[in-house]
């Protein structure tokens, strides 16, 4: 038997030992078989093309059931994603399909920006995974996952070749998803030109540098089919719910005047070959393929981008814990220093504006002395004056009381003069 | 999580998905999709990729562990070229580990045996779990630090998914040195106890022996490894079997013995010959004794990925980001370490604003304290000041009065004086003319 992968990791470390006897792990793949099934299983299909080319019908076809929805319009102004989840069973398998469509993919004039509604959807389905593998506390064994692990690429069946609408999305697409590309509504084309058709997407796919979805050919088992179907890639299928009876069965299929398209017929169109594919053959393939490779780089490029790295300037691996520990120390120095710049800036300012009060205290000061001082010297001038005026008032005092002074000496001359005189006068008489 | 939490949610998964988003039934499908194909998509993977598992065997020296090491894989894992530890004489506990690649019906199996030669063979025993523990726990951080890093590659898993507790075939009970081990190691891994030894026990003796011991378990609150309900009726049966042997009684052997013509393997007393067949009894499994690896191997491998080794993560991280903050919120620990820090950041920054907020506040408050201030005073002295004018303003109107009252007075007087005056000089005249005329 082939050399397993284990096998290859264990290398040197481990002998080899044959057994005796029959001890019974080899019901292991059973029982891992087992809890997957009891589990359940989930897959997550994106269907990326123009309104109009068949998507939801094909998947109503793919699936065998009639899918809610409502045909959309082509007047939406930009492309949104709508999401649905069904619950499907099968004999005893239950799968839990959700099915992304783009609604309005290709109808507006300017389709620029058309790929980054898509784009942003798958990023954000794998940052939710991301953000919970990361969590501290976490239950990724109960975890929905909503990543896309399909995504169909719808080409018109023009005959021609890719529209450049179709090879910018699909190159922005490859490195996130599996792409699948499918020619839609191919009952539009005749065989031969169907043969060139193909020819004509490959090469343009190739020179383009657009890696699309291979199926695997590694494990024995489906080596041999899958690398047939690659060559048949892209398939061109055609959709239909409508049965019709051929013969005495009732086959899905679309009748026109001319002949009966039988979706399930292989000459008619891939339908077949696709869902041999897409879900019998390699459904769990194309969950592995976005796990270990999407996601992974979508996580190493978010990690690098967050600072993360493996290993330290000295190329010396850092442990999980350093890594954390640095990134806080960062964090925390960040946050000192500005604590540390603000308080400055506080304690400058407070300076300043103390530096500004104490001058107004001077300058007010200052006033108001000069003021006092005027005052001082009215109040001398007053002073003085009001000397003046008590000299002047003590002069005429003094000048006053001599002159009554004088008067009385006077009239009492006068005055005994004048009884003398008056006395003689009497005397006289 | 615990066990119970994650045993629940495997019932709840299984018992129906329909809980959910979709209230009805899963929708069953008319005709032919192909998806009921993906187990055994599954299984192709599973085998190309091939197994692994490791497995621990813990127990005093002589208990036989290698020689059931030997009898379970039916086969020589430990040889004369490849001696087992018993073999060599060990002072201090050790953690010896050997890596075989086993191969069985296209299935192929790395599997490592880890064995703890010395374990419990010192006089002073106390720690000797300790070496045990630090094994798990490295090989547990080997897988963390290989999870997280930015380059990931395929992880190997060395986890330690199972480890058989060899006790001595005392009769009594537990030994204190059992229960220590236990206690300190349920939580890091699968333990399934066995019943060393088995073939010197009585039927009798080893069922009453499983009692004690179960009792003890119980009563020390040790949780050993359960086994999961299953929907399937045949392992359910299985299941109930082996609960109700629990622990296992064992015997190993390495020889192969000629018993009635048939080649078995057993050991061979001089009172009879100890081998499967006289074991068919309920209490002792003899030929493959662990059994339950043939439906077990994937739960063992599955709890200790998400059971233990979740705890002992979420240990770790919580340490590293809470970083000697005892745990405030244990909602914390549902966001990722990056997350926390990144809330915690925005909390110092909202913090540090709001200082400054403060601080602003302060200093406007201050300033306009401080200007008030001098506004009042400038008021103040303003008043005063006008006071003063006002004052003096005063004093030169009341100077100004005085002195046009003085003037007036002088005035008056000076006019009183001229009248004064004249009269003096008319009475003198008249009186000069009187004594004229006499």
């Amino acid at each position: 038997m082939a050399s397993t992968e284990i096998a290859r990791q264990a290398g040197e470390g481990a002998r080899a030992v044959p057994l005796s006897g029959h001890v019974g792990f080899d019901s292991m793949p059973d029982q891992l078989v087992n809890k997957s099934v009891n589990h359940g299983f989930c897959f997550n299909i994106l269907c990326v093309g123009e309104t109009g080319l068949g998507k939801s019908t094909l998947m109503d076809t793919l699936f065998n059931t009639k899918f809610e929805g409502e045909p959309t319009q082509h007047n939406q102004p930009g492309v949104t994603l709508k999401s649905n989840t069904y619950e499907l069973q099968e004999s005893n398998v239950r799968l839990k399909l959700t099915m992304v469509n783009t609604v309005g993919f290709g109808d507006q004039i300017n389709k620029e920006d058309s790929y980054k509604s898509i784009v942003e959807f798958i990023d954000a389905q794998f940052e939710a995974y991301l953000q919970e593998e990361l969590k501290i506390k976490r239950t990724l064994h109960s975890y929905h996952d909503t990543r896309i692990h399909a995504c169909l690429y719808f080409i018109a069946p023009t005959g021609h070749s890719l529209k450049s609408l179709d090879l910018v999305t699909m190159k922005k697409l490859d490195s996130k998803v599996n792409i699948i590309p499918i020619i839609a509504k191919s009952d539009a084309i005749s065989k031969s030109e169907l043969a060139k058709f193909k020819i004509k997407i490959t090469s343009e796919l190739v020179s383009n540098g657009v890696q699309i979805y291979q199926f695997p050919t590694d494990d024995e088992s489906v080596a041999e089919i899958n690398s047939t179907m690659n060559s048949h890639l892209p398939f061109a299928v055609v959709g239909s719910t409508e049965e019709v009876k051929i013969g005495n069965k009732m086959v899905k299929a679309r009748q026109y005047p001319w002949g009966t398209v039988q979706v399930e017929n292989e000459n008619h169109c891939d339908f077949v070959k696709l869902r041999e594919m897409l879900i019998r053959v390699n459904m769990e393939d194309l969950r592995e393929q976005t796990h270990t490779r999407h996601y992974e780089l979508y996580r190493r490029c978010k990690l690098e981008e967050m600072g993360f790295k493996d290993t330290d300037p000295d190329s010396k691996p850092f442990s999980l814990q350093e890594t954390y520990e640095a990134k806080r120390n960062e964090f925390m120095g960040e946050l000192q220093k500005k604590e540390e710049e603000m308080r400055q800036m506080f304690v400058q300012r407070v300076k300043e504006k103390e530096a500004e009060l104490k001058e107004a205290e001077k300058e007010l000061h200052e006033k108001f002395d000069r003021l006092k001082k005027l005052h001082q010297d009215e109040k001398k001038k007053l002073e003085e004056k009001k000397k003046a005026l008590d000299d002047e008032v003590n002069t005429f005092k003094q000048k006053k009381t001599a002159a009554e002074l004088l008067l009385n000496q006077a009239q009492q001359a006068g005055g005994s003069t004048t009884l003398k005189r008056d006395k003689e006068r009497k005397n006289f008489f | 999580c615990s066990w119970s939490e994650y045993s629940e949610s495997i019932e709840s998964r299984s018992k129906s998905c329909t809980s959910g988003s979709d209230p009805q039934q899963p929708k069953t499908l008319e005709a032919y999709v192909g998806f009921a194909n993906l187990p055994n998509q599954v299984y192709r993977k599973s085998v190309k990729r091939g197994f692994e598992f490791t497995l621990m065997v813990v127990g005093e020296s002589g208990l036989g562990k290698s020689t059931l090491i030997n009898s379970l894989f039916l086969t020589d894992l430990y040889s004369p070229e490849y001696p087992g530890p018993s073999h060599r004489i060990k002072q201090t506990v050790q953690v010896e580990q050997s890596k075989v690649l086993i191969k069985e019906g296209g299935v192929q199996l790395l599997l490592t045996i880890v064995d703890t030669p010395g374990f419990g063979d010192a006089v002073d025993n106390s720690g000797c779990w300790k070496s045990v523990t630090d094994y798990i726990d490295s090989k547990f951080e080997d897988f963390l630090n290989a999870e997280s890093r930015v380059n990931r590659r395929q992880m190997p898993d060395s986890r330690v998914h199972c480890c058989l507790y060899f006790i001595a075939p005392s009769g009594h009970g537990l030994k204190p040195l059992d229960t220590e081990f236990m206690k300190y190691l349920h939580e890091k891994v699968n333990i399934i106890p066995l019943i060393a030894k088995a073939d010197t026990l009585t039927p009798e003796e080893c069922q009453q022996f499983k009692r004690q011991i179960m009792k003890e378990i119980q009563e020390n609150e040790i949780k050993i490894y359960e086994f999961p309900e299953t929907e399937d009726e045949e392992e359910m049966k299985l299941v109930k079997k082996i609960k109700d042997r629990l622990p296992l009684a064992v015997v190993g052997s390495n020889t192969i013995i000629e018993v009635d013509g048939k080649r078995v393997r057993g050991r061979k007393y001089p009172w009879g010959v100890a081998e499967g067949e006289s074991f068919k009894s309920e209490f002792v499994l003899f030929r493959n004794p662990l059994f339950i690896f043939r439906t077990h191997m994937q739960d063992l491998k599955d709890v200790t990925n998400n059971v233990h080794y979740e705890n002992f993560r979420s240990g770790k991280l919580a340490a590293v980001t809470c970083n000697g903050m005892e745990n405030k919120h244990n909602g914390q620990l549902t966001k990722s370490p990056l997350a926390q820090m990144e809330e915690e950041r925005q909390e110092n920054m909202g913090r540090i604003k709001k200082m400054e907020q403060e601080m602003e506040n302060v200093f406007e408050m201050k300033v306009k304290e401080k200007l008030q201030k001098l506004r009042d005073s400038e008021a103040e002295l303003q008043k005063r000041h006008d006071q003063m004018n006002r004052s003096i303003l005063a004093q030169h109107r009341d100077l100004e009065e005085k002195r046009r009252q003085l003037e007036e007075e002088i005035a008056t007087w000076e006019t009183q004086q001229r009248i004064l005056e004249q009269q003096k000089l008319e009475t003198l005249k008249g009186g000069n003319k009187k004594k004229k005329i006499f």
